[in-house]
């Protein structure tokens, strides 16, 4: 589904990513781990086309495709979907007209009519109704006074709105207490299909009980140092990292 | 607080002195009053300066004559008669011989009781002092420790004869004499002021202060102030101000330019206390003055910070203007006005280069009669790219028979920028006064306690020797104002 | 010439206003409040003035059918400035000012040109015919909105001088509508003067919507005077036109009044609007809120200038005063100026005031979420004036003006559909 070759990347001319091969197949969900600014955050942020970063060597497919020659919102139509971080407040800009916006034009990208406002509203209950969102939030501007749990509730409703092929969820555990945490995974999981492929990026296990990963990565400076099993986790979460760069 | 009481503390404060309200008495050389084309080249002569120089000061002089005074400003500005006042007195008497430096011990005396260094060995440490009594520079400290570092740091008389070629090069070319009425008046006639030349490359190892004394009586004092900061250089230059209780206003119109070259910084603080006139709005200083520094270099800093108590009317706005790319200004302000003060201070910020970053931080006190406006310009021209402004300005308000006003002038002509005002204007909190008082606080102490709390966001950008100072005087010169 | 199709009383006051003229001016540019607009040139063109009251060759009726679902208004025509025939009722009238001095001389003596104006005003003054009074009773509130529809006619530039009185007694209720639209492609200019009079307890509702052609030229000023506990929702909305200056002075008399103003200016081409406004504080525990929004594109050059005025002896004053602006182009150009004038200590006062840009963060987000940069752009600068749009209370009203937003930023028309005035900017 996805194949990064010798991926370099650079932010305000300092070079971040420094050759990062990674291949995801469907069905995959795989845990990105490594310490602070070791460019985990500008590998899902070049994924899906943030103009602050500039790739610099490597190349990007997804499903075939050349990834880095599309726009961030034509990467979307095609199936990619990150869960921000720190998901952006846009005022006066409501939940419901920004989702209609956007399902329309994935649709159109695909071919398809613009979904009617009856189908819309029926396709927003069900979803919401899915990842436990307050209905009211949906009659807000997109993430307006939202607490952080909110934020991060909103992103997998957006998820389920836009059927996304791979997901990139980070460090969607940030800032959430157990609780929420779970409700968040549990909804994502609840999304997960057979076909459907995710790059979890997380510091913690904690993500990880929920969520369970196939293939664990750990980058640090920039590179994809160690490649493991679900075991390689939890060797992290007792040792930290410290041990891998001594090897 | 009950009515009677409110009354008190107000009259209170009306009531306080003017603490460096005394005169020097020492023999000084006053020209006559009066201005003339005469009058400009006997200035000249008697600091026998080059010919270039007097033809800038005629050429000004000329100038000034075709302007009228500006009538902008949101202060009642009498008309004031030129030809009344002398524009060149000189404490040093008429003994005044070239060679070194003796100091009159009575003018020792005067800067002794305004606790103003001049003797290097008693001097805190760590500051110059260039001491100006009405027209001239009277001493000028650690010259020669400066001079080490290839420094220059002395009066603009001295800089004139010794380093011609920088201050002709740089006179008048942030603020041209045509600038404005009081900038071509101070063009024609100005005296003395401070010169500072900072080289390549070097931090000046101590701060640099000027200290401006009006004491003759009838004298308007007009001085000049050039900073030129070389590529690198690092200089922290801090000016205070007093004058004597006189019953007529006192005329003050300097220019203050500043040069700021590539990556260097420059920091010019100021607490200006000149004579505010008594509580019935007599007498006074006019503080009519231009300050501006130029952003010259890629990467400069200038920062201007002010707290103004003293002068009857103040009339100031330190501009800055950021012609390097990536420059960075600041302007931090504190005005305090009482009794019949009025002030009409701000600054401009003028972004030419692009990336360039202001900060406008400015806080009014009114208090008494007194009429106190923020007026500050923030202009982004169509080539200043991706240039940021964020201006806050807040006005506290002691008592019912005073004036706060905000003028904010925003022109933005580019559409990559980012430009950002507010404001806010409220009374001082009678919670807060409140909660001091339950605490066993007394109110005039409260008051102090939570003006300074008010204003620490710029008290806190000053060198250390002068925020203590400052803290002070506001203190003191709102003391108890209100309930 | 003037007074042949006009009235004494309105006609008395021309001498004094040609001499205030005179002895001004006209206001240059040297003039702080008339920095950013060049009057002068408007005036240039040679305007012709409907001196002899000649009839509409058409009827506006049959053009401009304003259909807004639900806004149930009575319709008031003033083409250029001849005022139709009035609607009358005990405790309401809506007509033409000469009908009106002629029923009720005192009153219409008691409140005609009482604000002192500047130059400008006193070009009207001067000029002015005719003009429309709406005057609403003691305690009687009207049920309709009262909608004006000013149209800009004539085959050649013509200059209209247009003139509303509004008196609104004791606890009256009320809310107007005043469009401005061109039927023609020809420049034209029109002067206006609003003098509006909220008695004690009154409650207004005073909205202007400009959506006239770029040949377009207005020089308004409007005054409110305000008595106590009296409410004024006031909202201008200029989708498209061309120089616009308008001055609007609200004075606060009574205690306990408070007005409420909104502006929305969608501006792009060389499209020029400027909005100069006052509130005076005069009375204590009086409350003002301002919000005006600017979106600039084009080679558009905007002004803003917004003043509050605090008297002595105004206590307990709660203002607020917002003005943002967005640049969506280089070549625009914005001026803002908000203004604290403060007499009083017991205030409660601020204002901020912003230009800027959209926000990268937000596009990056949209897109990520399929959302591409046109459209993101467009529900980011939708939302943007919406926010002043949804402040209007009269529900229809803000419904049809959201749509006409989002036609301007989409279409770059506002065409509020059911007449055949708007497609003429287009021209």
């Amino acid at each position: 589904m996805l194949e990064i070759k010798n991926l370099h990347a650079s932010v305000e001319g300092k070079e971040i990513l420094k050759g990062i091969d990674l291949s995801i197949k469907p069905g995959e969900v795989h845990a990105l781990m490594g310490p602070n600014g070791s460019g985990k955050s500008t590998l899902s942020n070049v994924l899906v086309g943030n103009p602050q970063y500039t790739v610099t060597q490597g190349s990007v497919t997804f499903r075939g495709k050349d990834l880095l020659q599309m726009p961030a919102e034509d990467r979307s139509h095609e199936g990619l979907f990150m869960s921000f971080q720190q998901p952006v407040e846009i005022p006066g800009v409501s939940m419901n007209n920004f989702m209609r916006a956007a399902l329309n034009a994935k649709r159109k990208y695909l071919g398809q009519p613009p979904i009617s406002g009856g189908d819309f509203l029926k396709l927003v209950k069900e979803k919401r109704e899915m990842v436990g969102l307050d209905a009211s939030l949906t009659r807000r501007g997109v993430n307006e006074g939202f607490s952080g749990g909110e934020k991060k509730r909103n992103e997998i409703f957006q998820m389920a709105m836009l059927e996304p092929l791979l997901t990139i969820l980070d460090e969607t555990d940030s800032g959430l207490d157990v609780d929420a945490l779970r409700i968040v995974a549990e909804g994502f999981n609840r999304l997960r299909t057979e076909n459907t492929s995710a790059i979890c990026i997380t510091h913690y296990q904690r993500m990880l009980d929920y969520i369970k990963p196939d293939i664990v990565h750990v980058m640090m400076d920039g590179r994809i140092v160690r490649t493991g099993g679900p075991d390689l986790a939890y060797r992290i979460e007792e040792q930290g990292f410290d041990w891998l760069k001594e090897e | 607080m009950p009515q009677s009481q409110d009354n008190a503390l107000v009259r209170d404060i009306a009531n306080r002195d003017y603490e460096y309200g005394f005169t020097t008495d020492i023999e000084t050389e006053i020209i006559p009053r009066g201005l003339s084309e005469d009058v400009v080249r006997l200035i000249s002569q008697k600091k026998g300066e080059p010919q270039w120089l007097l033809d800038f000061r005629l050429k000004a002089y000329r100038h000034w004559l075709t302007m009228e005074q500006p009538k902008w400003g949101h202060v009642d500005l009498p008309p004031i008669d030129y030809q009344a006042i002398s524009y060149y007195a000189d404490p040093r008497g008429r003994k005044r011989k070239d060679g070194p430096q003796e100091i009159d011990p009575e003018l020792q005396k005067t800067f002794d009781k305004l606790g103003i260094p001049l003797n290097e060995r008693l001097a805190l440490s760590g500051v110059a002092v260039d001491a100006v009594m009405d027209s001239v520079s009277v001493k000028t400290t650690f010259k020669e420790k400066l001079a080490e570092k290839g420094i220059i740091f002395c009066s603009i008389s001295e800089a004139v004869k010794d380093h011609p070629d920088l201050v002709r090069q740089y006179l008048g070319s942030v603020v041209p004499y045509r600038d404005n009425f009081f900038a071509a008046l101070n063009s024609a006639v100005f005296s003395d002021g401070s010169f500072v030349y900072i080289p390549k490359g070097v931090r000046c190892p101590m701060e640099l202060s000027t200290y401006f004394r009006i004491n003759a009586i009838n004298t308007g004092q007009f001085e000049r102030t050039l900073i030129v900061c070389d590529d690198g250089g690092y200089v922290s230059y801090l000016e205070g101000c007093t004058a004597p209780m006189r019953d007529e206003n006192q005329l003050h119109a300097a220019i203050v330019e500043i040069v700021v070259c590539q990556d260097a910084e420059v920091k010019y603080s100021t607490v200006q206390n000149w004579y505010p006139g008594d509580r019935e709005g007599r007498g006074g200083v006019y503080n009519l003055v231009t300050k501006r520094g130029l952003l010259k270099g890629d990467r400069s800093k200038l920062s201007w910070t002010q707290v103004e108590t003293g002068s009857a009317i103040t009339w100031k706005y330190p501009s800055c203007v950021l012609k390097g790319d990536g420059s960075t200004a600041e302007f931090y302000s504190v005005a305090v006005t009482n009794n019949h003060q009025q002030a009409d201070t701000g600054t401009k910020m003028v972004h030419l280069g692009r990336n360039t970053r202001s900060t406008i931080v400015s806080k009014g006190i009114s208090a008494g009669r007194s009429q106190n406006s923020y007026r500050g310009l923030v202009r982004v021209a169509p080539n200043a790219e991706g240039s940021r402004n964020y201006s806050s300005c807040d006005s506290l308000l002691l008592g019912d028979t005073c004036g706060a006003h905000t003028f904010p002038y925003i022109d933005v002509n580019n559409d990559s920028s980012v430009v950002e005002h507010e404001a806010t204007t409220s009374k001082i909190s009678e919670d807060q006064l409140l909660y001091c008082n339950q605490r066993g606080i007394p109110p005039e102490e409260a008051v102090a306690l939570i003006v300074n709390g008010y204003a620490k966001e710029v008290l806190n950008k000053l060198p250390m020797e002068f925020a203590v100072e400052a803290q002070k005087l506001l203190s003191v010169s709102l003391e108890g104002s209100v309930g | 010439m003037l007074q042949g199709g006009s009235h004494p009383l309105i006609d008395r006051h021309r001498a004094d206003a040609l001499a205030l003229l005179e002895a001004r001016g006209l206001p240059t540019r040297k003039v702080e409040r008339y920095k950013y607009t060049d009057v002068g040139a408007m005036l240039e063109p040679d305007f012709g003035l409907n001196l002899s009251r000649l009839p509409l060759r058409f009827d506006p009726r049959s053009l401009y059918r304003c259909k807004v679902p639900g806004l149930g208004s009575t319709l008031h025509y003033v083409a250029g400035d001849m005022v139709e025939a009035p609607l009358e009722e005990d405790l309401l009238f809506v007509g033409p000012m000469t009908e009106f001095a002629r029923r009720r001389p005192d009153m219409f003596s008691a409140y005609y040109n009482k604000v002192e104006g500047d130059s400008l005003a006193a070009l009207n003054t001067m000029l002015v015919q005719d003009g429309l009074v709406i005057w609403v009773g003691k305690g009687h509130r009207a049920a309709d909105l009262i909608q004006v529809v000013n149209l800009a006619v004539g085959s050649v530039p013509m200059m209209a001088n247009r003139r509303q009185l509004i008196i609104m007694e004791e606890g009256a209720e009320a809310s107007i509508l005043s469009c401005n639209h061109s039927s023609t492609a020809q420049p034209h200019l029109a002067t206006e003067v609003v003098e509006a009079f909220l008695g004690e307890g009154s409650r207004l509702q005073y909205y202007n919507v400009e959506d006239a052609a770029e040949s377009a030229s207005l020089l308004s000023t409007a005054n409110f005077i305000q008595q106590g506990t009296s409410h004024l929702e006031y909202a201008a909305v200029t989708l498209s036109g061309g120089i616009s200056r308008r001055t609007v002075n609200v004075s606060l008399e009574g205690e306990g009044a408070d007005v409420a103003m909104s502006g929305l200016v969608v501006a792009d081409g060389i499209q020029h609007v400027d909005n100069n406004l006052l509130v005076t504080h005069r009375a204590p525990g009086c409350h003002s809120d301002m919000l005006y929004k600017y979106v600039l594109d084009g080679s558009s050059t905007e002004a803003f200038a917004g003043k509050v005025l605090v008297c002595q002896g105004a206590q307990q004053t709660d203002s607020q005063q917002t003005n943002a602006n967005l640049c969506v182009s280089p070549q625009a150009h914005m001026y803002t100026q908000p203004m604290l004038e403060i007499y009083a200590d017991d205030v409660k006062c601020n204002h901020g005031s912003t230009v800027g840009q959209l926000d990268d963060a937000a596009l990056f987000y949209m897109a990520q979420r399929g959302v591409g940069p046109e459209e993101g752009r467009l529900l980011l600068q939708q939302a943007f004036a919406w926010d002043v749009v949804l402040r209007i209370g009269l529900q229809p009203l803000r419904q049809r003006l959201m749509r006409m937003v989002e036609e301007r930023f989409r279409h770059g028309t506002s065409a509020c559909g059911d007449c055949g005035m708007c497609g003429v900017r287009k021209i």
